[in-house]
């Protein structure tokens, strides 16, 4: 593999053509991928904002800092923000709209004015919800439950439903040309059994978009239409039933956390992969599970009602499923591990964010297991148990797996190195800052602390102030690597095609890649992984 | 170094040129548009289950609220949305052999039994209104009470019948709309010309989704007007 | 465990120590396969961290490993849902012998009232180990009744009753949650739950003054309703008998078989056209609007007062006197 040094002078996608329009008119996939870097960039520091917000106001048993109304809203829309605004779209949108056509060996997505629809269907959900925001807010929890929702929040419920539910029409768009694009568009010889687990899992991930979304869009819809019509589908009064919303809406929200995870779980591999220098332990019951999480995935939302008023026996259902659905995810876990032994293990940051992964993903993991245990969910359903296990996998999981991935990958979209001391410092704050955070809520949550309350009984202080502590360094954390992004882009040291030594045909092209991805069409007669091909240069570490 | 795509066959300008040739241009749409029909069967299919409990759990008042409705009119609605399913297929087969005049013929039908079917749903929406089966304030079955007195309805979950009538005719009719917009669009392409034997797959995915469209009110006019129509002693 | 810093809730019923018990095999379960997963990481990392001149082997994987990893975690797994599902049954199946709360919710506080007739807000007064069914409803939104000592928890649904039990076994005060966000004031529709020894609790019971026992008001409440006017007991009324009807099958003009619960009654009252009994006529008025919960709760535990109690009483709380039908 060239080590010699490429200056920006080659045409590449970023340099082909300058000027504004050619940002917001652009088809590039690449482009595109860049421009949801931007946005989701932008939501999640709104989104943390109100989370921080949340954490002050939970210093003190009292509710002192911002009035109830208030904080019924901030958690309200850091949920809603951070899981539509930020955590759905994250790593498909950048990563994989970067990463897919790349790696299968075609010149773009199969639909690329589709993907440009879906930035701005993104974009408009977006301003509508900022709109939302600053007009007052919403107050529903971002579970949207009836008939509070429909009846008797006095907030901008119709603005969230709208929004979120046009947020969900460019999740749909972007599934359905990841879809068509794994089937239609692989290059000469790249096999299903070829394809690195990262496709595997971005289809999976795909597969869940195209079809559970759709129901969260008809339940919003439902519930917008029900209070601007006057309705009465949801309405007890009118003998409306407030399960029925219950169950629309879990049955596209629980596969949403697949749609969360997944992806992360396809960096895992092919960073695991890299830092390794091998082929992922498994790579069959790897893929296979992504397909199993999918499918397994659509079978247990009711976990999420045991005491909602579920028959008994729909629980039991309910509950064995939802044992059975951990199984691939444990299987994954298993594998990374077991790729581990013979390796030859580099230390880089993005294997820092991986070693996190993989622990605080099977710790969010083991305790998805204590919630699907009936006897257990009965006590901390509703509390601070359920908070810190979702956020162990939505942040220690999902959200490293994004930042793992963005700092893997940044070489090819930027064609420069990030500076790899602070990055191997943020990953630490990450880590530190995020158990610090989350850890005691395990603790509060068993104790009977409930869940969305902005004032509590004194004996949950001390853990309420361990977690807002924590989350300050979190925040550290984040916004670190922003800010080193950003300067490398100027300053960075400018990136070989493949600095990593990585196996993949991303990286047989030129960092950044030129606009139609490569010179000629690869044609792969090798198979996934092929690590005993690859020397691994002088970027990545030698450990003494 | 070189940035132009690769050397390909000889095209027309609708190919495109990230797919490597029109066949897999052609595959790639062909699967994206059964794939978004399968996202709308999941999107009607949560109303569908709406339905499925409430007219369970509300079955009297299900069928006085669909026995208001007009079994004619929504009759006459089926039959000119199956023949416009015809005029579609018909289309597709005349831009498969380049008959390009009735290939616009057809596609003009289709649009204008479009159009009766949303004026005539418009009529029945209109008779709803006079007869206050609108749901909300206004509402009021004293009507449907008197007329079956044997049959005893409690009024509000009567509403629930009528918002979802309104729920799904009218998101029906919304799919029915777009619908006639990708027609418009198709018809100004085959009169200039654009649709060949070679290539005609917007003709045949826009008469796919036009399909699904007429496939759902199958659905709907069993399941809204003859829920229990058997003459009453 | 310490007092300003506690880690572990107090344990104040029957079936606290069974959750408690699976939640600490779980915990010992995580941590052991936390630790197990984390040290191999640990070990594989420094063993083979790269080094000049070692290559990695390339190892395709190994089907009965996965197999393997496969199976057992499965098969314990199972072994947690049972163990979760036991549980899960037992509190979800009160005794027959319960005493009876009923719980209205409102935005954004919680009235009881016991059967004899006490009514509270905010605060429920139990004696130690007498089992307590509460059942409840909701006056506007969905909250839930969480007592984090007891580890009950349940939904409080508007519409419908739901239910659930316990049996103190600790004296003491301890913590009522609203757990299901209900609006502004959710984090303050809170309360105690005050256990108390049983001469105590019989002592309070006679303290403050009540209007007689929850079923004596609905059998006030079924005649002012004209009720009675149907429902005779002589079974030559247009509607069907009540006495003994309360837990029995009933058999329904559309096919329909149910039991008769709460809920069944709830339903007859407020939205009588759902549950027409097979051999009668649909006219019964409905009562939605014209009665409140708390009359509905008098309705439903009068007509429960209808059903003989069992033969020696076991458990059995005080009912109403049998109640006398006007004679037409």
């Amino acid at each position: 593999m060239a080590t010699v040094a490429v200056t920006a002078e080659r045409e590449n996608y970023l340099n082909k053509e300058y000027g504004i329009r050619s940002w917001l008119l652009t088809t590039d996939h690449k482009r595109i991928a860049l421009l949801y870097l931007a946005s989701i960039t932008f939501f999640f520091f709104i989104g943390g904002f109100f989370a921080l917000l949340i954490r002050l106001e939970l210093l003190t048993p009292a509710g002192d800092l911002v009035q109830a109304d208030t904080y019924n809203k901030l958690f309200s829309m850091h949920g809603q923000v951070m899981i539509f605004f930020f955590l759905i779209p994250s790593i498909p949108a950048v990563l994989g709209n970067f990463l897919v056509p790349l790696m299968i060996g075609a010149k773009d997505l199969a639909f690329p004015r589709i993907n440009l629809l879906s930035w701005y269907l993104y974009i408009i959900a977006g301003v509508i919800y900022l709109h939302c925001i600053v007009t007052g807010g919403v107050d529903t929890g971002w579970t949207f439950y009836t008939p509070f929702s429909t009846a008797f929040s006095n907030t901008r419920v119709i603005e969230a439903g709208i929004s979120i539910f046009i947020a969900g029409f460019s999740s749909i768009l972007t599934g359905l040309n990841f879809v068509v694009t794994i089937h239609r568009m692989r290059a000469p010889g790249m096999t299903w059994s070829r394809l690195p687990l990262f496709i595997w899992a971005h289809y999976a991930t795909s597969i869940i978009q195209l079809l559970g979304t759709p129901v969260l869009a008809i339940t919003l819809l439902l519930v917008v239409f029900e209070r601007a019509f006057n309705l009465g589908i949801f309405d007890p009064t009118r003998g409306g039933d407030p399960l029925l919303f219950q169950h629309l809406f879990w049955f596209y929200s629980h596969p949403a956390v697949y749609i969360m995870i997944l992806p992360a779980m396809a960096v895992e591999s092919e960073v695991v992969a890299c830092f390794t220098r091998k082929r992922i332990f498994g790579y069959n019951f790897v893929a296979m599970s992504s397909i199993a999480i999918a499918v397994f995935g659509f079978l247990v939302w009711a976990h999420h009602m045991f005491v909602a008023g579920i028959s008994l026996y729909s629980a039991l259902i309910f509950s064995i499923l939802s044992y059975l659905v951990a199984v691939p995810s444990a299987i994954k876990v298993f594998n990374w591990t077991a790729t581990m032994y013979k390796g030859s293990i580099s230390f880089t940051t993005p294997m820092l964010y991986a070693f996190g992964f993989i622990g605080l993903f099977t710790m969010g993991g083991l305790t998805g297991l204590f919630l699907a245990a009936l006897g257990i969910d009965v006590h901390v359903h509703d509390t601070y148990f359920v908070i810190a296990h979702f956020h162990y996998i939505m942040v220690g999981g999902a959200v490293m797996g994004y930042l793992g991935g963005l700092h893997f990958w940044w070489p090819k979209i930027s064609g420069r190195m990030y500076p790899e001391g602070w990055g191997r410092l943020a990953a630490l704050l990450v880590f530190a800052g995020f158990n610090l955070t989350f850890f005691p809520q395990f603790i509060l949550g068993y104790m009977g602390m409930p869940r969305r309350y902005w004032q509590y009984p004194p004996e949950f202080q001390v853990l309420n102030v361990l977690s807002t502590a924590g989350s300050t360094i979190l925040a550290v954390g984040y916004v670190l690597p922003m800010v080193y992004f950003l300067w490398s882009m100027r300053y960075g040291k400018i990136a070989s095609d493949n600095p990593w030594g990585a196996a993949g045909l991303e990286w047989q092209t030129s960092s950044p890649p030129p606009t139609f991805n490569f010179d000629e069409t690869p044609v792969v007669t090798w198979e996934a992984y092929n690590y005993e091909e690859i020397p691994a240069p002088a970027e990545v570490p030698v450990e003494r | 170094m070189s940035d132009s795509p690769l050397a390909v066959e000889q095209h027309g300008p609708e190919h495109l040129h990230h797919f490597v040739d029109a066949e897999q241009q052609r595959d790639a749409a062909s699967l994206g548009m059964w794939l978004f029909l399968a996202t709308e069967i999941m999107f009607f299919g949560g109303m569908f289950l709406a339905y499925l409990v409430y007219r369970s759990w509300y079955y009297n008042e299900f069928a006085a609220g669909s026995r208001s409705l007009d079994i004619w009119l929504g009759t006459i609605n089926t039959a000119v949305l199956i023949c416009s399913s015809l005029t579609v297929a018909l289309g597709v087969r005349a831009a498969q052999m380049g008959q390009r005049k009735l290939l616009v013929i057809l596609l003009l039908l289709t649009i204008v039994f479009g159009f009766a079917f949303l004026g005539i749903k418009g009529v029945e929406w209109y008779q709803k209104y006079e007869e206050h089966h609108i749901p909300g304030r206004t509402f009021n079955a004293d009507d449907l009470v008197k007329d079956y007195p044997q049959i005893h309805i409690d009024q509000r979950p009567e509403q629930i019948y009528f918002s979802l009538y309104f729920a799904m005719t009218g998101l029906h009719a919304l799919h029915m709309i777009i619908g006639v917009g990708i027609f418009v669009f198709l018809t100004y392409h085959a009169w200039k010309g654009r649709y060949t034997p070679k290539y005609y797959t917007p003709v045949e995915i826009g008469g796919l989704y036009w399909h699904f469209v007429d496939i759902v009110w199958i659905y709907l006019f069993p399941l809204l007007y003859l829920i229990d129509r058997k003459p009453l002693r | 465990m310490f007092d300003n810093f506690p880690l572990w809730p107090a344990r104040a019923s029957a079936g606290a120590a069974n959750v408690d018990a699976l939640f600490i095999f779980l915990l010992a379960l995580s941590a052991f396969m936390c630790l197990a997963i984390f040290a191999m990481i640990l070990i594989f990392a420094t063993m083979y961290r790269r080094r000049r001149g070692v290559e990695a082997e390339q190892i395709e994987g190994s089907p009965e490993l996965e197999i393997t990893w496969s199976i057992i975690p499965m098969g314990i797994f199972l072994a947690i849902f049972a163990w979760g599902a036991v549980i899960y049954f037992h509190e979800r199946t009160p005794p027959r012998s319960a005493s009876e709360v009923y719980v209205v919710a409102k935005q954004w506080m919680w009235k009881l009232e016991h059967q004899e007739g006490q009514r509270e807000i905010n605060e429920l007064h139990v004696p130690v180990g007498r089992d307590v069914k509460l059942i409840m409803t909701s006056q506007d939104v969905i909250h839930s009744f969480y007592v984090p000592a007891f580890r009950i928890k349940q939904d409080v649904l508007p519409g419908r009753y739901t239910t659930a039990w316990f049996r103190a076994t600790k004296p003491g005060v301890y913590h009522l949650f609203c757990s299901q966000y209900c609006g502004t004031m959710h984090s303050g529709m809170i309360g105690q739950v005050v256990v108390m020894e049983p001469a105590q609790y019989e002592a309070w019971l006679s303290g403050g003054g009540t209007s007689g026992s929850l079923a004596a008001s609905g059998d006030t409440l079924f005649q002012q309703l004209g009720c009675s006017t149907c429902h005779r007991s002589d079974s030559q009324g247009r509607g069907p008998n009540l006495v003994g009807i309360f837990g029995q099958p009933v058999q329904l003009e559309d096919g329909r078989t149910l039991t008769v619960d709460e809920n069944y009654l709830r339903t007859c009252i407020l939205s009588p056209s759902k549950n027409i009994p097979s051999g009668f006529k649909p006219i019964m008025p409905v009562f939605q609007g014209l009665v409140s919960e708390e009359q509905i709760n008098a309705l439903v535990a009068y007509i429960k007062s209808l059903t003989p109690s069992p033969a020696g009483g076991q458990g059995s709380v005080s009912l109403a006197p049998q109640p006398q039908y006007p004679k037409e």
